[in-house]
């Protein structure tokens, strides 16, 4: 063992890009369904807890919490990735400061009828947002506006679009593509696309 | 075609993906939509392809049918969508 983990040298050495990955410069468009319309007037946003407690925000309320401009890479499960893109939204962390939870994990819920599972801990210590800009414009609802679900460390399918909600839960529930076959958990860097990987 | 519309193909184009898990002709298969009852030949569904898996959705609402993920091992083959899928006797 040296003094660098094997972690950060694996992951700095010669690529920035996880094993797998190309690296692409749009910002390709993946859907598993029609895309989903919903006027900011119309949005809105909750925590529900393992207790049944909603925190809820609509538009105007969102957009009045602090928010944070973010630039990180992202890597698609399909394989391209994107480096340093740019974002604004507010961090989990701030949407988080008033719930109280005991629960591990979390679905996400989207508009449309998407779900993904995550570790809380995931969500939580400045590494994940709803992200409502991409380059400094409105998220278009292609990409997932008018807010989307924003964890870039993980695969971006983990990341939903049209985000609508938060579950909290006890148990570990399978999301959408997690439940056909791809990783509970989807480290890039561990390359985790398929169950079992 | 424009970005911001996804665009899906025809059931029919799930019949290659899903040719190794069901040896049936599924474009004359007729399905039943769990979601909303619409029943109708499987070619109808509209399959969306440009997603980590292939999705396939009732005409009538939407609602997902069937999920087909190819992994480098197995492939996944999610019918919960379906209440059934009628492929009538060779
Ligand atoms: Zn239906």
């Amino acid at each position: 063992m040296g003094i660098v983990s094997p972690g950060f040298t694996g992951r700095r050495s010669g690529s920035d890009l996880p094993p797998g990955q190309y690296l692409t410069r749009d910002f390709p468009v993946l859907s598993a369904g029609p895309t989903p319309r919903i006027l900011p007037e119309h949005w809105e946003f909750s925590i529900t807890t393992e207790t049944g407690e909603v925190h809820k925000w609509d538009w105007q309320a969102f957009l009045q919490l602090p928010s944070e401009e973010i630039t990180r890479d992202i890597h698609c499960v399909t394989r391209w990735s994107k480096l340093q893109s740019e974002w604004k939204g507010v961090s989990l962390d701030t949407l988080f400061a008033d719930v109280e939870t005991g629960a591990d994990f979390v679905m996400a819920h989207s508009y449309g009828g998407y779900t993904t599972n995550l570790p809380l801990e995931d969500l939580l210590d400045g590494q994940a947002w709803i992200a409502y800009e991409f380059e400094g414009e409105p998220l278009g609802a292609e990409h997932g506006g008018p807010a989307r679900l924003l964890v870039p460390h993980l695969y971006f399918w983990k990341s939903a679009k049209w985000v609508r909600g938060l579950a909290l839960s006890d148990s570990d529930d399978l999301g959408f593509w997690e439940s056909a076959g791809y990783h509970e958990y989807g480290d890039p860097w561990k390359e985790q696309r398929y169950a079992g990987d | 075609m424009t970005a911001d519309v996804p665009t899906h193909l025809d059931g029919n184009a799930a019949a290659g993906a899903l040719s190794e898990v069901f040896a049936v002709d599924l474009t004359a298969a007729t399905g039943r939509c769990n979601g909303c009852g619409h029943t109708g030949v499987f070619a109808e569904a509209r399959l969306y392809a440009d997603a980590p898996g292939l999705v396939a959705r009732c005409p009538g609402c939407e609602d997902v049918l069937l999920r087909v993920v190819t992994t480098p091992t197995d492939t996944y083959v999610d019918l919960r969508g379906l209440t059934y899928l009628r492929v009538p006797n060779a």
